[in-house]
């Protein structure tokens, strides 16, 4: 900075052990002077004071280039005083971890809080990439397209991929917890400007239970440093007589530091909440998920900047951005700083800048008939004034130190004269205000046109929700209020609620300066003029976008990707609208606007994510008897939503040692394996039969009580959706097993056919898996085992034969046993309530330990059935598997009666002799082992073809050789046919033989 | 195609003002074509292309209700891979892979394929079995496709969080797998097709048939009616409401399908990263941005519009497998309403009606084969039968009962 | 994210529901031809607008009913017990643009 600023007085009135701040202003703004914090950029040590943003605070201390833009590393600085903020977005670590892409407008100032820039090389006052800025013609937009294709995208993506993204993913950890929070309202109120402050009080009033939400951390929003007489009081203080009557009523909650992101159907909105995020002890962000029955926007507008050559140097600012830094902040942008509009409201800035005693040595109007009001208070001020001009260009490396002005014969032919140079070290512009609509768009609400402020405002949507103040396009202090006070009041009724409060805070409406921008203006040259600082995206990536046929707003966008910035086009998307409408000879609406998507700032991934993670990622089901197995050193793993022992590990042995010695302790003694997921769903009622009937593949009707059979079900297109076996309890009692991962989908597919289809059946389907916990005792030594044990069944060979069930009294505990079995050995499956699981497994634990009886794992079960050739549901079929496939076709044959899925069956490709068929499979030599997934192959040309898939393997501990079952084309007719497996580059030959291989007579079942 | 090349942006930079010409002209309807594609998206245009380009046909327009590109072909997550389980979904796309592979060169426009490698996760010793069926079958199919152990994959993808609440047992990776640039891939079609004298119309909404004994004698639209005896429909997400229009009911069902970007940071991320039991895949694009989606919103809707639900789920997926990525931000959640066909396989080729062709049912992954679907949807038109690698892919197959069932061996499909 | 009005149990969030498809498709008897099987068994309305279908509120009463609901804009604009016809929308039948 050139000049000595006089105003800027820091020091005589703050303590006077904190540094002087350069540009801060000796009195005023609302900051702590008694609190001031240090911090550091990029490794300087600097001042500020609580109360502070980062923003205000490096603008405090004259820190003028902040940050290198994107694709020409040209200097930037601050431009905005909020959400909008393309330029100063740095690295941050306030004490939870270091975050990327922070803006500094929002960022509030912490003690020892340190920040660096990004995008820089090898460092901020010297950028190597500004190499691309002495070159902008070589690499405007969608020159990525026209070449870097010799010899392949590939030889260049690593050093483009290394150029772009712009943040760094932060080295330090995340120390911050995230959680979710749900809250149900009657009136949600976004933003706390006046017209929100005004709608919330209203709603409130009526006892409406009303939530208002604030992005900053201080409620308020214009009313924190916009001048304007609220009911005779100076704006702030009726911000704060309002909040302080807000927070005095238990129906309004008050967040601040919170932002409305996210607007979804049927009026849930999702707040971004960052209040506890310095929290001394750990820091917190909530990610609230309201359902409101009426929401109200009050979301303000965004200022734009102008478009001139030049326009993107540090010192260069929004209006608005300027007065907000001096009267909140007490911070000055500089000590001369011009203003250049096109609309009236903008003057202010210079009335506010001299009111601080700060230098304007030029007001500059595109237009050449200005308000009246404007022009004579800046007459009365007696600043210069020059209309109907332009910035032509602007001077300074590293800050604005001048800027040329000119002054248009008629600025709509863009020929200019008169040019002269002003010195200034900041520049206060506005293009006009562009309405925060991007919630109401979220919703699904359309835009209008507004052609007199030249901006998109509301028209409608069909959600529940009220726009007011400038997010309606209803610019000024005394519309905001009036306009909030009867939308919060009409927000109430419509949530049932009586209203009569007055309105509370007027202000004279003839006090507000109209907003009438006017966009259309262009000169000098084009590449200089930036639309979009973010992406340095310039007038002249506009102009070739438009000269190469990208005319719809959606190709200008994606073609020189305006907007598509991490500011997501705050200040940039209306500006390329204009322009585009400028070089393409339409209006404005002609040319439309993209849509607005969640979200509106970005929201971090773990308050997204929330607790959902690790152990609560998906919370796993543990069966009833958990802590007996863990007891007994299982190993557990995931089935489905289970966790479930695989095996049982003893000191020194492998998982393949273990489950060997399982399979072969029940194949030799006994085994005891909990199955309580196994799906159970009774079905009770006179019509239980009929219904059953119409489900099962298998004939329903003719199964006597206290029967077990084996059972499938189909979907509706003829495939193997599950099975298990169902048993008959009583006349219209029946009890279904389903496989454990599929039993909730199964209760829900029951009660579609019951209650759709035939809701005429008089029955009742009851899902019980949760109720019981089923243990199998299994093997040669199983009647033994269960001899010791308290009860009044007879397990008797003669007595409980297999494929039956037995009801009674277990250690005194009512029971169910059917005899099933999953491995191919006498097997008894003992159901009893789910809490005496542990109790049930110490005694037939203790029955079964003179006979050798050993806990046995899930991955055991699995080998014992593939040697017994049982199918597997998952394993053995798959979305394609019909039951002819599974070899069930004399059943279905045999069922006269129409099942779910039987006319499917009758489809000619259901029909094929050559469908992919289970068969088992033998290895023929080889030492390698056969592995589930390999492919059943047969030459063609010079390649395979595929004929099927092993789809289960193992080595038999029982028959020390490879067992496998596989889907073969045609397999039916195949057996003792050699075919071959491929598994990875390896083949194997393999011989088609009957899927059973282990006691295929069954004496050992039924023995 | 020629034009585009660092010497030609060379000279262009030097001018004051720049001269390029036209990607592509907008034009008028004319009032007959040889043929008539309805759709404008990547799929419709390339099908315009190589209806010009292979068979030479020079009277053929593409009608887009809005602006190119701007359905599917313009908010999907810009996934090319091959490593399909069903021999005729291999070959199929496949031949779209190779037709990436060098798509580039053959339009002169760099669509930037990035062939970084597909990588799919499995979760437990059973899903491995399962993706080991999977990938034996891919090579059987001769697609490239590599089973890696965890400690490979942490190789390959440092950042990967291997001990998730479900483990990563391993995956296998198809190298050839890629990304590329969606808008580039509609607009490089575009031009091309311009400059071989199709008609591209924007702004033009086929609003009904005009049919006579069962044949397509043209289509009315907003713009006039046009008369043209080969139509071929490429508008997935709103194929029902166009087939409706000529009689025809599909089976399809029109979903939102989501799709979001975090900030843009340096690269971290070297794969597409899929895991099909926790429901996500992830990749970074060139930008920087993290691409993620998941699955679709399973209901109807044309809303264009992802919900919430599913976008928690996605990002909670993809933060259990890449937890250091929980402190960047989520930008930007878009939604495309995709054709959900009852057996995750496109519904291409001839219709009922005669003359009217159908390219349809691409449900999440339309963007990978969009060279081949107008490769064989041009022959198919041309010939009026429908091209081999397109042959299982009919409408015909729902009655039949031969279903292309891709779900169940492919999970997450995109 | 989408609030469904349960018939038994009120308004509750979509992430409790099941979604069960286009309502009032009648099953044809075992006799019908594969075309016809087809089409009850793949080919929906799926129409952009007013769509008659069926939810399942699974975490909760665990029962099947009709929804009306605009597919382009998501508005509930009906709820009806399984079985009941379908109730008439003044001015709502039919597509929307």
């Amino acid at each position: 900075m050139s000049a000595k600023c006089a105003h800027a007085a820091d020091g005589a009135g703050a303590p006077a052990k904190v540094p002087v701040q350069p540009a801060r202003l000796a009195k005023g703004g609302l900051i702590d002077r008694d609190a001031p914090l240090e911090f550091t950029f990029n490794g300087r040590r600097y001042h500020g004071y609580a109360g502070d943003t980062l923003a205000s605070a490096l603008l405090a201390n004259r820190v003028r280039v902040v940050g290198r833009s994107f694709k020409y590393h040209r200097p930037r600085g601050v431009l905005s005083a909020g959400v909008e903020e393309p330029n100063a977005l740095l690295e941050v670590d306030a004490g939870y971890g270091s975050e990327a892409l922070v803006r500094a407008t929002m960022q509030p100032l912490t003690q020892g809080l340190t920040a660096r820039h990004t995008n820089s090389w090898p460092s901020l006052g010297w950028d190597l990439g500004r190499i691309v800025d002495f070159t902008r013609p070589l690499w405007r937009a969608g020159f990525y397209n026209k070449t870097f294709m010799w010899p392949g995208w590939h030889w260049y993506e690593g050093a483009i991929r290394r150029v772009a993204g712009i943040g760094r993913l932060p080295a330090a950890p995340d120390r911050r917890s995230y959680y979710h929070q749900n809250l149900h309202c009657d009136v949600l109120v976004a933003g706390s400007g006046p017209a929100g402050l005004a709608a919330a009080l209203a709603a409130a009033s009526s006892g409406a239970h009303v939530v208002l939400v604030e992005q900053d951390r201080e409620p308020g929003g214009t009313l924190l440093f916009e001048a304007g007489r609220i009911d005779g009081e100076t704006a702030d203080a009726w911000r704060l007589q309002t909040l302080h009557r807000l927070r005095q009523m238990p129906n309004v909650r008050l967040m601040p530091s919170a932002t409305v992101t996210g607007y979804y159907d049927h009026n849930v909105l999702t707040v971004h909440d960052r209040v506890d995020i310095t929290h001394p002890q750990r820091a917190v962000e909530r990610f609230w998920k309201i359902r409101a029955k009426e929401v109200v926007l009050a979301t303000g507008a965004i200022e734009q900047p102008l478009v001139f050559a030049g326009n993107d140097r540090p010192g260069i600012m929004l209006a608005s951005a300027v007065r907000h830094y001096i009267v909140r902040y007490s911070v000055t942008p500089g000590c001369r700083v011009a203003v250049a509009a096109n609309h009236d409201e903008a003057w202010r800035t210079a009335f506010v800048l001299q009111d601080h005693d700060i230098d304007v040595p030029l007001i500059a109007d595109v237009r050449s008939e200005p308000g009246e009001a404007v022009l004579a208070e800046a007459r009365r001020r007696g600043l210069e004034v020059r209309l109907a001009a332009a910035i032509t260009n602007t001077y300074g490396t590293k800050g604005l130190r001048s800027i040329e002005v000119g002054t248009l014969a008629e600025f709509v032919d863009g020929t200019r004269r008169d040019t002269s140079s002003v010195r200034c070290d900041a520049l206060a512009m506005s293009g006009g205000w562009s309405p925060a609509v991007h919630l109401y768009s979220q919703a699904g609400g359309r835009l209008r046109y507004d052609s007199t402020h030249g901006c998109f405002v509301p028209d409608r949507c069909r959600q529940r929700v009220r726009v007011a103040g400038a997010a309606n396009g209803s610019f000024g202090l005394g519309a905001a209020l009036r306009e909030g006070h009867a939308v919060g009041a009409a927000a109430a009724e419509a949530a049932g609620f009586a209203t009569t409060a007055r309105q509370y805070g007027h202000a004279a409406e003839a006090d507000d300066y109209p907003v009438s921008p006017l966009r259309a203006h262009r000169f000098s040259s084009a590449d200089r003029q930036w639309i979009d600082f973010a992406h340095d995206v310039t007038v002249a990536d506009i102009e070739q976008a438009v000269c190469e046929n990208y005319v719809s707003v959606e190709h200008l966008k994606r073609y020189t990707t305006t907007g598509m910035s991490v500011d997501q086009g705050k200040t940039s998307n209306l500006n390329a609208l204009a322009m585009l409408a400028q070089l393409t000879a339409r209006t404005i609406p002609q040319v439309g606007t993209t849509t607005f998507r969640p979200n509106y700032t970005p929201v971090t991934l773990g308050a997204i994510a929330g607790a959902r993670s690790g152990e609560l990622y998906a919370p796993a089901r543990r069966m009833p008897g958990h802590a007996w197995h863990a007891a007994r050193d299982a190993v557990f793993d995931s089935y489905g939503d289970w966790l479930r022992p695989a095996f049982y590990a003893k000191v020194g042995e492998s998982r393949e040692q273990a489950i060997r010695r399982e399979v072969l302790s029940q194949r030799e003694a006994a085994g005891l394996f909990e199955g309580s997921p196994l799906g159970k769903i009774e079905v009770v009622g006179p019509d239980a039969a009929e219904f059953l009937n119409r489900i099962y593949v298998n004939n329903v009707l003719t199964l006597k009580t206290a029967q077990v059979r084996y059972g499938l079900m189909l979907n509706e297109n003829g495939v193997v959706l599950d099975d298990g076996v169902f048993t008959k309890l009583a006349d219209g009692h029946y009890l279904l097993n389903t496989t454990g991962a599929n039993a909730d989908r199964i209760v829900a597919w029951l009660c579609e056919w019951h209650q759709c289809e035939w809701p005429q059946l008089e029955l009742l389907i009851s899902p019980v898996t949760e109720q019981w916990a089923a243990l199998t005792v299994a093997g040669p030594a199983a009647r033994e085992v269960l001899a010791g044990i308290e009860t009044d069944i007879d397990f008797s060979a003669e007595a409980f034969p297999h494929m039956s069930l037995r009801c009674g009294l277990i250690e005194g505990l009512p029971a169910r046993v059917q005899r099933v079995s999953f491995t191919g050995e006498r097997s008894f499956e003992i159901s009893v309530p789910a809490d005496a699981a542990e109790t049930l497994c110490q005694r037939i634990e203790r029955a079964g330990a003179p006979y050798g009886l050993v806990p046995v794992g899930v991955e055991a079960v699995l080998v014992m059935r593939l040697e017994k050739g049982y199918l597997h549901v998952g394993s053995d079929t798959d979305g394609t598997t019909n039951p002819f496939d599974v070899g069930f076709g004399a059943i279905v044959d045999r069922k006269q009666t129409d099942f779910v899925g039987s006319r499917s069956l009758r489809r000619p490709n259901d029909q094929r002799v050559d469908r992919r068929q289970l068969v088992g499979l033998e290895l023929l030599g080889g030492s390698a082992p056969l592995r589930a997934g390999a492919q059943l192959v047969e030459s063609r040309g010079t390649g395979y073809r595929s004929v099927g898939f092993v789809t289960s393997a193992c080595v038999s501990p029982t028959l020390e050789r490879t067992v496998a079952l596989g889907m073969l084309e045609g397999g039916l007719a195949r057996k003792g046919d050699v075919v071959t497996g491929m598994d990875e580059g390896r083949q194997y030959r393999l011989r088609v033989v009957s899927p059973c291989v282990y006691d295929p007579a069954g004496e050992r079942i039924n023995g | 195609m020629k034009g585009y090349s660092f010497y030609s942006i060379l000279k262009h930079g030097m001018r004051r003002k720049p001269r390029w010409p036209a990607a592509w002209h907008d034009v008028s309807p004319q009032r007959s074509y040889d043929a008539v594609i309805v759709g404008g998206g990547g799929h419709g245009l390339a099908t315009a292309y190589y209806l010009a380009r292979t068979h030479g046909m020079r009277r053929v327009a593409v009608l887009e209700k809005g602006w190119l590109g701007g359905g599917n072909s313009g908010r999907n997550t810009q996934v090319s891979r091959s490593n399909y389980f069903w021999p005729e979904s291999a070959a199929f796309y496949d031949r779209s892979l190779q037709l990436y592979e060098t798509l580039s060169h053959e339009l002169n426009f760099n669509v930037m394929l990035s062939q970084r490698g597909i990588l799919s996760l499995a979760h437990s010793h059973h899903e491995l079995e399962t993706m080991r069926r999977w990938a034996n079958a891919i090579q059987v199919n001769d697609v490239d496709s590599e089973i890696l152990s965890p400690q490979q994959i942490k190789k390959l993808e440092p950042l990967i969080n291997l001990d998730t609440r479900f483990p990563v047992r391993g995956g296998f990776i198809q190298r050839r797998g890629a990304i590329s640039r969606h808008d580039a891939v509609n607009w490089g079609y575009a031009r091309a097709a311009s400059a071989l004298g199709v008609d591209i119309v924007q702004n033009c909404e086929v609003t009904g048939f005009d049919l006579r004994n069962g044949e397509v004698r043209g289509v009315e639209t907003t713009r006039g009616s046009i008369s043209t005896e080969r139509v071929c429909l490429a508008v997935a997400g709103h194929s029902s409401q166009l087939a409706a229009r000529a009689g025809l009911r599909l089976p399809i069902t029109s979903m939102s399908l989501q799709a979001m970007v975090s900030e843009p940071i340096k690269p971290v991320l070297n794969t597409i990263t899929m895991s099909a039991v926790i429901h996500m895949y992830v990749s970074q694009s060139d930008r920087g941005e993290l691409v993620l989606g998941g699955g679709a919103d399973v209901y109807n809707s044309y809303a264009q519009r992802g919900g919430l639900p599913l976008l928690e789920q996605n990002v909670a997926a993809m933060l259990e497998l890449f937890p250091v990525f929980r402190g960047l931000r989520l930008l930007r959640q878009w939604a495309g309403t995709v054709d959900i066909s009852p057996d995750t396989t496109p519904i291409m080729g001839l219709t009922p009606v005669k003359g009217l062709y159908i390219n349809a049912g691409w449900g999440t992954g339309g963007y990978k084969a969009i060279p081949a679907g107008g490769e064989t949807m041009a022959h198919t038109i041309v010939s009026d039968s429908p091209h081999p690698l397109i042959r299982a892919f009919g409408l015909d197959r729902f009655a039949t009962g031969r279903l292309v069932d891709e779900g169940a061996a492919a999970g997450v499909a995109h | 994210m989408m609030q469904l009005q349960c018939p038994y149990c009120g308004v509750r969030d979509e992430m409790e529901f099941r979604f069960g498809g286009q309502s009032h498709i009648t099953r044809p008897s075992p006799e019908a031809t594969d075309a016809e099987w087809a089409d009850y068994l793949f080919n929906r309305d799926n129409l952009k607008g007013v769509h008659a279908e069926r939810w399942y509120h699974g975490f909760g009463c665990g029962r099947w009913f009709n929804v009306l609901r605009d597919t382009s804009t998501h508005e509930m604009l009906g709820v009806y017990r399984m079985g009941a016809p379908r109730p008439a929308l003044p001015g709502k039948d039919g597509e929307t643009p």
